[in-house]
């Protein structure tokens, strides 16, 4: 285990590392200049200079890239700002506040609108998919099948205007979706996302549905469900602990694979509900030709599918001796 | 079978395994009727889709149930199997009857140790403790050959050679000292060297435990090494029974004819060709009418009034032997004796 | 070329693949010693069987010749052509006369592709164009393995698995190969198709001359096909001759072993004497890590300390016909019945690894 996260987190890093680079180099291919934006009407070389070097930007492409990447792990010296402790992602061009403190500010919300749903979708989608391989070619079967081909099919811009009109506005069921840090108040943090969460799953359980519905399927039909009935094992504990095991790898996978997607920035949900999460900070951070920002929300984007990706592989190895971690 | 004084320990009466699926019924097995005695063994022999699994799954009440028709009476000691609710038969399975399986690595659980398979059966049927099943788990392994049991039963199915599963996989068959064990083509997918160990295993176990065998295999070979009767099924039916040496030394069924010559034996005149039986076996969907060996039998013309192909053969069974065909004695003596000759010896 | 030259020629044949492992750097920590040093010839129109275990060798030993694998060490070589490490063009002319047969019809066929795509796909490739054309040949080369030529444009579905088998047999033949290499053809069939099949393939051979390479696990369809077999085990081959010194007079333990192991369909009376049988204890080895000196020694009830030093060579033994070679320092003799103690379960420390 020791050497598989080591092996792990090393490579992490690595792609991180190449990540940042090309998000960099990407950034200045296109021809603009963040100094020029800040620097606005009346300006004159002098002040364009000046600005350069406040915002670290008075370097090579190579050479900004470096003392990026040493801020990040050592801190760095900024001659607009002072010093920045590392991990030092720098300061926004748009509004001079460090990149990591918006971050921070923003994460909250992002991660309880991504495990909420998870939670729901994974519960519901796993649940129905479930049923459905219990009752195979039955009614319910069929009816979970429909339902998770109209779910897929469904867009969260759409669901979630329509969710709004109706349950928000027109019959009044849910508030309104808003942020309000669980801290500060608890039922207003649950029931302000309450709606985010159960467009989004709406989304996702059809996937789960369907997933957990043929693995399950397949893995009864395996030789070894067979010996267990054999041995005299009720349907129930068969069901459980030898089909559902079987089945749970792939699943487990896809869903590592969605919650880093999620924390990564859930942009239309965020957009479509106006939470203040990490999704919208990346497009306005676009928007904005903010660099620092840019990379920060990258950053973090890829490092939690990076992240989950390592907790998946380690979830796997528990769940299927054969696997060995190395 | 042949001894009257003893009751059967199993008895299969008119067996009729139906599937239903999108292309029409299967008719799996399709009127199936035999004994077995406590301690014996019987040997079905078949090809694949002659309904020899089929069969055998349906005594356990394996088959999906949903789907399957299933006519006839399955007796296992007075008890009625067929009619037994799930939760008769789960009390049954593992317990008074078990069942071994031809691939041993996709039939054990590779998410759980040997150890932990064995012990739940046991724990499941007799109610004992954890640590009393565990010493009952490593007994077990070491009853069937598996060298240092107690390190070994907590192992996973993918640490042990293919030997050695299948030798696991007895030992949780037999963990509740079971009365019936069926064995479906457990040593086909092994080498000869451990088929040959794997067969001695059994052949003790049952000295031990008197445990009545049911072993299905295609092998004629594995056949006359382990079986005291056999029953030949082709196509869903029963063609041919009898005791082992009445089957293997004069076959009374074109099929098994056909079968023991177009075995390539070790003493086989290396320049004579093999002497294989045409065409293919049947589709179970859209069976032959009559006899259903009949459109691969070189012998059917031999029949008067082309009876092979309306008319099935009834199996009329004396003393346990009997056979499914149209040809008369006198004319199975006259064709068959000097082909039987050369095969069965 | 002179015609002591045999077709195919493979000496110190080896075939290691490599482990990889270790931390914190991956590298390769060992090998599985799948092949270790096979010696021997097909001469033409030969049939040499290949027989032992599951994990032996033999598979591999047929993807070898063939070059689907490439040789760790030793040397094959084709009507004295060296192509042990041939390229893909140097190797082009001679894979149309080395054909291979697989193991299972279901698989080795492609399911989109009609016969007559299937068996004149090898044409294709090689740009050959028979006289009347490919479509002609394909319907003459159906008609040689007992297929209907008329099923030119049926699918691989529409046949039963014997008929599958048949429709890679005649793959093999449209590009008239010299030599065949058959991975246990028959071996996932049903028990009354696989003489048609081994009757077929016997009939090729004679008819057209070609060599087979036939590689089972079933010793008396080996037995049936093949004029010479090689027994392998763990890596090497441990008896070669032909058929029947080897199965009349087999010198080394585990051939006479093996042999003894196979069912055979016949039903003694009481008392009446039955075939020798020695039985094996433990499993084969890991090829990773094999016994030293012998490979079969941890098996074997003669073993002694020269064999666990001393790898005995594949020599003709005294009492040997010429050209029946074994690997043994203590082969058997047909006259003294093999002596096999007691099961030695605890003893065998392979079997308890």
């Amino acid at each position: 285990m020791f050497r598989f996260l080591v092996r792990r987190v090393t490579g992490a890093l690595v792609i991180l590392l190449i990540i940042s680079a090309i998000t960099f180099w990407l950034f200045y291919a296109v021809p603009r200049d963040p100094a020029m934006m800040s620097c606005g009407k009346n300006c004159t070389p002098e002040n364009l200079a000046q600005i350069r070097k406040n915002l670290g930007i008075d370097h090579s492409i190579p050479v900004q890239y470096w003392y990026w990447l040493k801020g990040v792990f050592a801190g760095r010296d900024y001659a607009g700002y002072g010093y920045c402790d590392a991990p030092c992602f720098g300061y926004s061009f748009a509004n001079n506040v460090p990149v990591f403190d918006t971050i921070m500010d923003r994460l909250p919300t992002t991660l309880s609108l991504a495990f909420g749903a998870a939670a729901v979708f994974l519960v519901l989608g796993v649940g129905a998919g479930m049923l459905a391989a219990l009752k195979q070619g039955k009614f319910l079967d069929k009816a979970a099948s429909s339902a998770s081909l109209l779910g897929s099919s469904l867009q969260i811009y759409f669901v979630g205007y329509i969710a709004m009109y109706y349950f928000v506005a027109q019959l009044g069921w849910l508030d309104q979706p808003s942020w309000t840090p669980f801290t500060d108040d608890p039922v207003a943090w649950f029931s302000g996302l309450l709606l985010p969460w159960l467009v989004l799953a709406i989304i996702f359980t059809a996937n789960y549905t369907r997933m957990t519905r043929s693995q399950l399927v397949e893995q009864l039909s395996e030789d070894y469900v067979r010996t267990a009935r054999a041995k005299g094992l009720s349907r129930a504990n068969v069901f459980f602990r030898f089909a559902w095991r079987g089945a749970m790898g792939p699943i487990v996978t896809v869903f590592g694979i969605d919650l880093g997607t999620l924390i990564g920035g859930a942009i239309i949900t965020e957009q479509t509900f106006s939470l203040p999460g990490i999704g919208r900070l990346a497009v306005k951070s676009v928007d904005q030709s903010d660099l620092p920002m840019l990379l920060g929300v990258t950053i973090l984007a890829a490092g939690a599918i990076v992240f989950f990706n390592i907790i998946v592989d380690a979830v796997y190895a528990l769940i299927d001796p054969r696997i060995r971690l190395a | 079978m042949t001894s009257t004084d003893q009751q059967p320990f199993l008895s299969v009466r008119d067996l009729k395994v139906h599937f239903s699926t999108e292309d029409g019924i299967v008719k799996a097995v399709d009127g199936l009727s035999f004994d077995l005695l406590k301690g014996k063994t019987l040997g079905i022999v078949g090809e694949s889709g002659s309904g020899k699994s089929v069969t055998n799954l349906a005594i356990l009440g394996l088959h999906d149930r949903d789907r399957t028709a299933i006519e006839g009476e399955v007796v296992l000691d007075d008890k009625e199997l067929l009619t037994a609710s799930e939760r008769e038969l789960e009390r049954l399975r593992g317990n008074k009857m078990s069942m071994i399986f031809q691939d041993a690595l996709a039939s054990l659980s590779p998410y759980h140790t040997i150890g932990k398979q064995i012990s739940e059966t046991y724990r499941k049927h007799t109610g004992a403790s954890k640590s009393q099943a565990r010493a009952r788990a490593i007994e077990m392994l070491r009853r069937v050959g598996i060298p240092q049991p107690e390190v070994r039963v907590d192992d996973y199915p993918h640490q042990f050679s293919g030997g050695m599963r299948q030798r696991a996989m007895i030992a949780m068959a037999l963990v509740c000292d079971p009365e019936l064990l069926i064995a479906d083509e457990p040593t086909t997918a092994l080498d000869v060297t451990v088929q040959a160990q794997i067969m001695d295993l059994l052949k003790d176990l049952q000295q031990e435990f008197g445990t009545a065998i049911i072993f299905i295999t295609h092998d004629l070979g594995v056949i006359a090494d382990i079986a005291d009767d056999v029953l030949v099924m082709y196509g869903g039916r029963c063609v041919e029974r009898g005791t082992k040496k009445e089957v293997l030394r004069s076959p009374q069924h074109p099929y098994t004819l056909g079968l023991l010559s177009s075995m390539p034996s070790l003493d086989h005149p290396v320049d004579v060709p093999l002497n294989p039986i045409p065409g293919s076996p049947p589709s179970l969907l859209n069976p032959p009418t009559g006899c259903r060996f009949h459109p691969r039998c070189t012998f059917a013309e031999k029949v008067e009034g082309g009876l092979c192909s309306t008319e099935q053969p009834p199996l009329e069974v004396t003393n346990g032997r009997g056979s499914a065909c149209h040809l008369t004695a006198d004319q199975r003596a006259e064709y068959f004796s000097d082909l039987a000759g050369s095969a069965a010896n | 070329m002179s015609s002591t030259t045999p077709l195919l020629d493979v000496s110190g044949l080896t075939k290691h693949f490599p482990i990889k492992g270790g931390f914190p750097i991956r590298r390769t920590i060992g090998a599985v010693q799948a092949v270790d040093g096979l010696d021997f010839q097909v001469a033409e129109g030969e049939s040499l069987g290949l027989v032992g275990e599951s994990g032996c060798g033999k598979s591999t030993t047929g993807r070898l010749i063939t070059r689907l694998l490439e040789p760790t060490g030793g040397r094959i070589s084709y009507r004295g052509q060296d192509i042990t490490h041939a390229g893909r063009k140097q190797l082009a002319p001679i894979r149309s006369e080395i054909q291979m047969i697989f193991q299972d019809p279901y698989a080795s066929l492609n399911p989109r592709q009609t016969v007559g795509k299937i068996i004149s796909g090898p044409m294709e490739i090689n740009d050959i164009n028979p006289a009347g054309g490919r479509e002609a040949r394909v319907r003459e080369l159906l008609e040689i393995v007992g297929l209907n030529p008329e099923h030119y444009n049926r699918f691989p579905h529409e046949f039963s698995g014997g008929q599958r088998q048949r429709i890679g047999v005649a793959r093999a033949l449209a590009l008239e190969p010299k030599l065949i290499v058959a991975d246990e053809p028959v071996s996932a069939l049903d028990v009354s198709i696989q003489a048609q099949v081994v009757n077929l393939l016997q009939k090729v051979q004679r008819d057209l001359g070609i060599a087979f390479v036939f590689i089972a696990h079933d010793l008396a369809v080996v037995r049936h096909f093949s004029q010479r077999v090689a027994v392998m085990y763990l890596g090497r081959i441990v008896e070669i001759a032909d058929r029947d010194d080897l199965y009349g007079n087999p010198r080394h333990p585990y051939t006479r072993a093996l042999l003894s192991a196979v069912p055979e369909a016949t039903v003694r009376d009481e008392g009446e004497a039955g075939p020798e049988r020695i039985r094996l204890v433990g499993d084969v080895p890991s090829p990773i890590n094999p016994p030293s000196g012998c490979r079969f020694r941890t098996r074997c009830w003669k073993a002694t300390e020269k064999c666990a030093t001393e790898a005995p060579p594949l020599v003709q033994v005294e009492g040997n016909k010429p050209g029946h070679l074994t690997a043994c320092h203590y082969p058997e003799t047909a006259d003294v019945p093999a002596t096999v103690p007691a099961p030695r379960l605890a003893k065998d420390p392979e079997a308890a690894a």
